[in-house]
């Protein structure tokens, strides 16, 4: 599989794509609000669109204002980091991308199609993987059982077949626990493959949940803060893990992180968010420098390295 | 709820099958010779149908997370199921009378499972009671169930496998024996195969679960009618096998609860907790009343057993919760494993 190029330095500041509405449906366009959840309003067809992107979300919760009138555009390839402040929206993004939330305003187009809420229960048939910013693994499940979980979209097989082992039961046995197991060995968690999850300290947590994302080689690679509460040290081995997840199933990431080192080397593009707006969108060079980031954000940038986000 | 593996040290393990097969093959071929009737109304044939409904409630319960105070009703579905299929079906085998009165009650399951999609924990569990209001309701107020009897109380069928007649105790207990056996080792495939898993992960986190493409809705339905089904044949068999006859009285929110002690007792998420549970709730009012019996005398008659055992029952309960969260099994594994580290070290 080709790699798609995701080098640095051809995007502009601004890349989110409001042209490809020009090519919507024309018997449901986009602007139409459907009933029901998770039913896509539209489909834009062509090769050049990107993967995923968001059109004017805005979400709140009460009075609060979580998002407001977010645009985002990722590319097939790239790792797209999401950074800001605790309480900036980006875990709120991250629901919305997922369809944990369905925004108040606003559509996600993933693929091709565009949706007023992403359908959860297809998340995973649709291409798209997640972790979460607080640990959501499997305790009572062994690290491969975890992992191999990563693979329940894809079973046909049903119960009767599965307790009889009858009927392609076995083989898609056989399949999740290979998978899972090749998994495990990629992200360098073989040594811990019977022990139950919720007895491994957190930053192999982490790691797990990475891995029961990865194993079903999604397209798209939601990363809630993967690194949050990690040693300088476990931070730098999930970046590695991470980079090369990318390269090895030429996955599109979105990042969340904290820790403004580890994502200038890790990313491709940077949005940051700042009370719910998107403040700034650009290369790692260029957010470095942009004061405005720099007031909101980076500033206190040192405030926020002790666990702020956790 | 979940176990914890000890990394310390590893036992000389045995192949998983082998204790099952030296308790199966002690079940069938020692019991039956040295038991008396005693130990097999008294103690066996209880324990059998109340592990039964453990394994059961542990699949909904332990394994799903769904808590279900309903276990009663599911037994009396398919006591009073099975007693009517094998009354009006000419011709119908016992074994497909149980069959059926296991689908029946899978399918009462189902129904009053269905608030489980929007509810959880504390007010599933009192929507659970629900099933148990109206089938003890259904079956006391519709004589039809109980062919018209003018007491309610009614003979349960002759035992007999493929033509095999049952009698006696020894024959009840071979038969409850081996339903439970096939039953348990069927559970057992199931907890460990991908939908086990599923159950587990939704139990563990549902919103996780559904993001990773579990169909949880249909999953959590799944819980409730295979739960059911178990729970409705461990039914038939505390009433067709034990008592003998078969009456609503005997399914009342109590028997609910005593389910649902066994597997808290016992450990949940576990196939052997049900059997450890129910083997605690059985033989433990017996040594009770022995015991009171011993120590007061005359004193000591039924409605003083009655109390103490709920008090002591009640205390033990609370024991377990605090101090032994995964319940008798993990007791059991942790002596055994010193038992054998200490036999290692000499
Ligand atoms: N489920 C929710 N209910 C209520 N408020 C929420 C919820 N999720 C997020 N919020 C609020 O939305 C804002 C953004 O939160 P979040 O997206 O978690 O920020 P971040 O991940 O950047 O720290 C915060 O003010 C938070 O309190
Ligand atoms: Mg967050």
């Amino acid at each position: 599989m080709p790699l798609p190029s995701y080098t640095l330095g051809v995007m502009e500041a601004s890349a989110y794509a409001p042209e490809v509405f020009a090519r919507g449906l024309p018997s449901s366009p986009p602007e139409q609000q459907p009933e029901a959840n998770g039913e896509p309003i539209g489909s834009v067809a062509g090769v050049a669109s990107p993967l995923l992107s968001l059109q004017g979300i805005g979400l709140s919760f009460g009075g609060v204002v979580a998002l407001a009138d977010i645009d985002l555009s990722v590319r097939p390839g790239e790792i797209r980091t999401i950074i800001g402040p605790n309480g900036a929206g980006k875990s709120s993004l991250i629901n919305v991308i997922s369809g944990v939330y369905r925004p108040d305003r606003g559509h996600v187009q993933l693929d091709g199609v565009v949706y007023a809420q992403v359908p959860t229960q297809r998340l995973a048939q649709l291409g798209v993987a997640r972790t979460f910013q607080n640990l959501a693994l499997f305790k009572g499940l062994s690290v491969l059982d975890n992992v191999a979980s990563g693979l329940a979209y894809k079973v046909r097989s049903n119960f009767a077949g599965q307790v009889l082992g009858i009927g392609r039961s076995r083989g898609e046995q056989r399949d999740s626990l290979s998978r899972a197991e090749q998994i495990l060995e990629f992200l360098d968690l073989t040594a811990v493959r019977d022990r139950l999850a919720g007895t491994l300290p957190y930053g192999l947590q982490k790691r797990v949940e990475l891995a029961r994302a990865l194993v079903a080689e999604p397209r798209l690679l939601l990363l809630d803060e993967p690194m949050a509460g990690m040693t300088a040290g476990e931070k730098s081995e999930m970046a590695t893990f991470v980079r090369a997840a990318r390269d090895r199933f030429a996955t599109t990431v979105v990042l969340i992180e904290h820790d403004v080192g580890v994502v200038m080397g890790l990313s491709d593009r940077i949005a940051v968010l700042d009370y719910g707006r998107k403040i700034a969108d650009a290369t790692p060079d260029e957010v470095r420098n942009d004061q405005r980031v720099i007031d909101a954000y980076l500033g206190v940038a040192s405030d926020n390295e002790d666990g702020a986000g956790i | 709820m979940t176990a914890i593996t000890s990394d310390f040290f590893s036992a000389p393990v045995l192949p998983k099958w082998v204790a099952p097969v030296l308790l199966l093959a002690f079940a069938y071929g020692v019991v039956p010779l040295i038991g008396s009737s005693y130990l097999f109304e008294a103690i066996l044939l209880p324990f059998l149908a109340l592990s039964l409904a453990g394994v059961g409630l542990n699949i909904l319960t332990g394994y799903a997370g769904q808590v279900s105070l309903g276990s009663a009703a599911f037994m009396a579905a398919g006591a009073f199921a099975a007693y009517n299929f094998d009354l009006r079906v000419e011709g119908l085998p016992l074994i497909g009378s149980i069959f059926l009165a296991g689908i029946v009650a899978a399918a009462i399951g189902i129904v009053f499972g269905l608030p489980s999609l929007r509810l959880k924990g504390f007010y599933l569990a009192v929507s659970t009671l629900a099933a148990q209001f109206f089938v003890q309701w259904a079956l006391t107020k519709f004589s039809w169930f109980s062919n018209n009897s003018a007491s309610g109380v009614i003979d349960a069928p002759r035992l007999s496998i493929s033509g095999f007649a049952l009698d006696g105790a020894i024959g009840r207990y071979l038969f409850a024996l081996t339903i439970v056996t096939v039953l348990t080792f069927l559970a057992h495939r199931l907890v460990t195969s991908q939908t086990g898993r599923n159950f587990i992960a939704i139990r563990d986190n549902e919103t996780a679960a559904r993001i990773i493409g579990i169909p949880v809705l249909k999953t959590k339905l799944l819980a409730f009618a295979i739960s059911s089904f178990i729970i409705g044949v461990a039914g038939v068999i505390w009433a067709f096998a034990y008592l003998r006859t078969v009456e609503p009285d005997g399914f009342d929110l109590d028997r609910s609860f005593q389910i649902l002690f066994i597997i808290i007792i016992g450990g949940l998420a576990s196939i052997r907790g049900a059997f450890f549970g129910a083997a605690l709730i059985v033989v433990f009012p017996l040594g009770l009343s022995r015991l009171g019996g011993f120590l007061l005398g005359d004193l000591f008659d039924s409605g003083v057993l009655d109390m103490s055992q709920r008090i002591v029952l009640g205390a033990l309960i609370i024991l377990f919760l605090i101090l032994e969260p995964d319940g008798l099994v993990a007791l059991w594994d942790r002596i055994r494993r010193r038992l054998l580290f200490a036999w290692q070290s000499t």
